[in-house]
């Protein structure tokens, strides 16, 4: 469902930093405002609701992560505050300034959002330090633990760990790229506007960049976890996943000669898809790794909620699923095709 | 910790009361718009879909505020509240995670089509979307109730020997019995606020003597829907209420109530008065013999307990608060089923649009239904402290452990500058699209 999540909030974040540094002319700033504009709640709404699965199906890792990643989730949801307001209010006043501040909010936020984002990835893969170990011992329960913003080294090896350190920071640039081109993808999907055909040049720019953080990312990925491959060579399954990343990132090279505009969305979709997918299956079956001895990590069997609890839930979920799928089959029934005339924001 | 837990609460009761002045609007209005544009559907008359469109553009803006602010929430269980979410997520979890999964997608997407998609849809169809959002937004008030009296009652559960707290019968949770009237309660409550708003805006037009079609539409029909509202609000909704809380949580009813002693012979209603809890009683009190026992237990002279009675480490932490939420409350309550009465009245009459006072009565009541509905809330939750789950597990044992005070200060304080703008920025939207008022359409 997070996976879900970043796909559809993806293409958001990207449109709002596409909207930031390449969108000079109103007509421009239109264009990708209308080609979000219907979407953008609905798919933050796949936050909500994973929030709310994650609550339900896995109570301990929800308590030890949302209280240890505190300061940052928090400013996650002030960030999206001020993203969906941004949005929102830009049309309701017809004054240079006030459009250019909104603007702005809309584009930073967006821009933050997905470094955050792609920080919190560093942080899972990196694991914490759970129960709080100094010298030896726990100062806390076994699954709690609380992070700093940073530690004064920026080190993902000590340990005081902080969200912010170079490892986690990589991760959140990879996240910036992927999903700029992601956002990038879904504007030529929706929109006529006169950017697409720079948009596809930029992608093919970003798509290298991309391809070098990708490249380094992988080959430190061995300071972090020093035997990244050992989930692989017992599950050779787990492959699909790698090799869906790589199909989405070298399938963007070709953007340029792309005859169907959704094409593009496709790949992107595939990398961010095969990209998370991946990380999961090198840590699993941790959910959140712990960088100490003592505490065990936790993981897919120790943090679950109860067996009857879970059972029903299965049901309904299931339900819910089928339902939401017929939401959103008529909802981009509807808006189907570009969406250059929908005039958001004018209400 | 004392800290932690005062942060803990002050943010968690800032946040919620902020977030909870759009929903209780956007859930009576939904009701309204659908009435409108039902109303179009059998009259043809282009009127009530301009007002259906006008309450649309208010409904948007406060469905915005009322996600925005609500994202906090869901993660304030697991960033603040991290013990409680760990020890009660495989009960409460469940019915967040439904709110989430069958009222937010619904609301959701539909309220999108329901926005753009008129000349798409065609006119059936459209107010097929309007209803849909309505009942997700109702289902989310359905599904938030069922977690609250979860809390307040809590049923269908076992504790596990490590502390937590498993589900044993699902369907436990929607037929408890504090369901049903607090939902109901809840829901009337939030006509009320829209049919106050509808109400004042159409008295507002029609004191400004603009948009005169619209404003007599809006009084009308914000005058019907307030009067049954408010009485149904009262009674049975109000009544059912009070009458759980008297039978599950007698300490709390005791101090909403304001009764200090147990009477021989019938317990009196307290109207004024003001807690004194050095001393254990009332002040300057102004009471009616044997009423509360009346309306309790339907016999003058049944026994209700008082306060002193009970042991004080039972008492709800904050007495005086909680007497005087409940008491502004029904105070309130009071005089919107009195206005709303004689509103109607003078509908009857045919002279309520000429009626200059009632009119500005309308206007200036505004605020108040949002100051009731609150209040109710506050006496709802300081009623169930010291607890989080009743009697089984402490406020101060739910909060997580590893956030600081600090910390929680931190963010409140930029919840609190974060939320003060976005209200200036609400007021100054809604006035807008207000002052400009509904469009007649040509067609």
């Amino acid at each position: 469902m997070l996976t879900v999540y970043i796909i559809l909030d993806g293409y958001d974040f990207g449109a709002g930093i596409i909207h930031l540094f390449f969108a000079k002319k109103e007509k421009d700033k239109k264009a990708i405002t209308n080609a979000i504009g219907p979407f953008w709640d609905a798919n933050e709404v796949w936050l909500i609701a994973a929030g709310g699965v994650l609550f339900f199906a896995f109570p301990t890792l929800y308590a030890s992560s949302f209280s240890g990643f505190y300061l940052p989730l928090i400013m996650i949801l002030w960030l999206l505050i001020f993203r969906a307001v941004g949005l929102e209010l830009r049309g309701q006043v017809h004054n240079k300034l006030w459009q250019l501040v909104w603007d702005k909010a809309f584009g930073i936020a967006s821009l933050l959002l997905a470094l955050f984002f792609g920080i919190a990835l560093g942080n899972v893969v990196r694991g914490v330090n759970l129960g709080m170990v100094t010298d030896g011992s726990s100062t806390h329960e076994a699954h709690y633990f609380f992070l700093p913003l940073w530690n004064p080294t920026f080190s993902p090896t000590t340990e005081h760990l902080g969200i912010i350190d170079w490892f986690t920071i990589l991760l959140g640039l990879v996240a910036v790229v992927a999903l700029t081109i992601h956002g990038a993808n879904w504007i030529i999907f929706k929109t006529n506007s006169d950017l697409n055909h720079k948009l596809k040049k930029t992608i093919f720019k970003l798509n290298l960049l991309l391809l070098v953080l990708v490249i380094i990312s992988l080959s430190i990925w061995h300071i972090i976890e020093p035997n990244p491959f050992h989930n692989f060579i017992e599950y050779p399954w787990f492959w699909i996943f790698p090799i869906i990343t790589f199909i989405g990132l070298f399938g963007l090279f070709k953007v340029k000669s792309f005859k169907r505009d959704g094409l593009g969305f496709l790949f992107s979709s595939l990398f961010l898809f095969g990209g998370l997918t991946t990380t999961v299956a090198s840590i699993f079956p941790k959910l959140l790794p712990s960088t100490n001895t003592v505490n065990p990590s936790l993981t897919v069997y120790n943090v679950a909620a109860h067996e009857y609890g879970l059972s029903v839930g299965v049901y309904w979920f299931v339900i819910a699923t089928i339902l939401v799928a017929i939401y959103m089959f008529v909802q981009y029934r509807v808006f189907k095709g570009k969406m250059d005339d929908v005039g958001y924001g004018e209400h | 910790m004392e800290d932690m837990i005062f942060y803990d609460r002050m943010q968690f009761a800032f946040t919620i009361t902020f977030h909870y002045l759009f929903p209780q609007l956007t859930m009576g209005l939904s009701l309204m718009i659908v009435y409108f544009k039902w109303k179009f559907l059998r009259t043809k008359i282009d009127k009530y879909n301009d007002a259906a469109k006008f309450w649309m553009k208010i409904f948007a803006l406060n469905f915005a505020m009322g996600v925005v602010t609500g994202i906090p929430m869901e993660f304030q269980f697991g960033t603040n509240w991290a013990k409680f979410s760990e020890l009660t997520g495989g009960i409460i979890g469940q019915t967040l995670a439904m709110e989430g999964m069958f009222s937010f997608f619904l609301e959701s997407s539909f309220l999108g089509l329901f926005l753009f998609g008129e000349k798409l849809l065609g006119q059936k169809l459209h107010f097929l979307t309007g209803f849909l959002v309505f009942l997700g937004s109702w289902a989310s008030g359905y599904l938030i109730i069922a977690t609250h009296s979860w809390m307040q009652f809590p049923v269908g559960y076992e504790i596990l020997e490590n502390g937590k707290f498993v589900l044993t019968n699902f369907s436990a949770l929607f037929s408890n019995p504090w369901l049903m009237p607090a939902y109901l309660h809840n829901q009337f409550a939030s006509i009320i606020t829209s049919s106050f708003v509808v109400a004042a805006i159409g008295a507002f037009y029609l004191l400004n003597n603009k948009h005169n079609d619209f404003g007599k539409l809006f009084v009308k029909t914000g005058v019907i829907f307030g009067l049954i509202s408010s009485v149904l609000v009262a009674f049975p909704t109000g009544d059912w209420t009070a009458k759980n809380v008297a039978k599950h949580q007698p300490v709390t009813f005791a101090a909403m109530e304001g009764i200090f002693e147990t009477e021989e012979g019938g317990s009196e209603i307290v109207l004024i008065g003001q807690p004194d809890m050095e001393n254990k009683k009332l002040d300057n009190k102004i009471a009616v013999p044997n009423v509360l026992s009346f309306l309790t237990y339907q016999n003058w002279n049944a026994e209700i307990k008082g306060l002193n009675e009970f042991d004080e480490s039972v008492h709800p932490t904050n007495v005086p608060g909680l007497y005087y939420s409940y008491h502004i409350m029904v105070g309130l309550g009071t005089i919107f089923i009195g206005l709303m009465g004689i509103a109607a009245l003078q509908l009857y009459r045919k002279k309520l649009y000429k009626t200059k006072w009632v009119l500005w009565s309308l206007l200036f009541m505004l605020p108040f239904p949002y100051i009731a509905n609150t209040t109710g809330w506050y006496t709802a939750e300081l009623g169930r402290q010291p607890w989080l789950v009743y009697n089984l597990l402490k406020t101060s044992e739910g909060i997580s452990p590893t956030v600081s005070s600090g910390n929680t200060l931190f963010t409140l304080l930029g919840f609190i500058g974060l939320y003060l703008l976005l209200a200036l920025l609400f007021l100054m939207l809604a006035g807008k699209i207000i002052n400009k008022g509904p469009e007649t359409s040509n067609q």
